[in-house]
């Protein structure tokens, strides 16, 4: 029979951008029990940083008093990121993911973090719980040998 | 000119990076090698910075050439295919010489 675990860790820090180095370090950690490599983890950090700095700035508007929680699961099959705030609704999944070559055009300095979340993790998906909370879940397959 | 990067390129350090650009533009430096040996990190801020100035720069005859990025940054690049939109070199020196090779 196959064992099957589930692992759950969270982290809670003031919705602040200074904050973003430390949940990259959380996120280094995670990626390290998953036993990836420095490549793969640094991509998992630029996935949670893109999902934490999006609620920093459009959730809260760099409110520090608030908090941001990044909640890891990690299991056999997949690690779980789930980026969850009590902010404003905001939902970047809709958000159009615009062609960088556009955006070059147009001289924007924003516009790319969607892209990036969406080309990194398998899967992507956003809840509203009304006057609750808002999470975004973002789902990478683990390969195994 | 030639700008060294070092540590992380975040939603909290780009603002530092994109004032640093601006005040080469401003003092029409419009040549820009920048060394990323030492960069450990980007995220899309950081880019984002990258992205902002580049067009500005080819305009007045310049550019943003990029030299010694870490194999674990560059995927980032890549994946935004930025790799298509930035000259990248194997060492900041490279970066440099190639505006001289262009005089």
């Amino acid at each position: 029979m196959r064992q099957t675990f589930e692992h759950s860790f969270s982290l809670h820090v003031p919705s602040s951008n200074e904050n973003l180095a430390m949940i990259r370090s959380f996120v280094g950690e995670i990626a390290q029990r998953a036993n990836l490599n420095e490549e793969e983890s640094l991509l998992l950090a630029v996935a949670v940083d893109e999902a934490c700095a999006n609620v920093i700035e459009h959730a809260y508007g760099h409110d520090a008093t608030q908090q941001v929680t990044v909640r890891a699961v990690l299991d056999d099959d997949s690690i779980r990121f789930d980026v969850i705030d009590h902010g404003k609704g905001f939902d970047p999944t809709v958000v159009e993911a615009k062609d960088p070559q556009r955006l070059v055009k147009e001289r924007a300095s924003g516009g790319l973090g969607m892209g990036l979340i969406r080309r990194i993790m398998d899967e992507v998906v956003y809840h509203i719980v009304p006057g609750e909370k808002n999470e975004l879940r973002m789902i990478k397959k683990r390969r195994h040998p | 000119m030639l700008l060294h990067l070092e540590g992380f390129l975040d939603a909290h350090t780009a603002a530092e990076f994109e004032s640093t650009m601006q005040r080469q533009v401003d003092t029409n430096a419009v040549r820009l090698a920048v060394d990323c040996e030492k960069l450990t990190y980007i995220s899309s801020a950081g880019l984002g910075v990258f992205m902002s100035f580049i067009e500005e720069l080819r305009e007045k005859g310049g550019d943003i050439r990029i030299g010694a990025l870490l194999p674990k940054v560059r995927q980032v690049f890549d994946i935004l295919g930025f790799t298509e939109i930035f000259q990248l070199f194997e060492t900041a020196d490279e970066a440099v010489r190639s505006f001289q090779e262009k005089e």
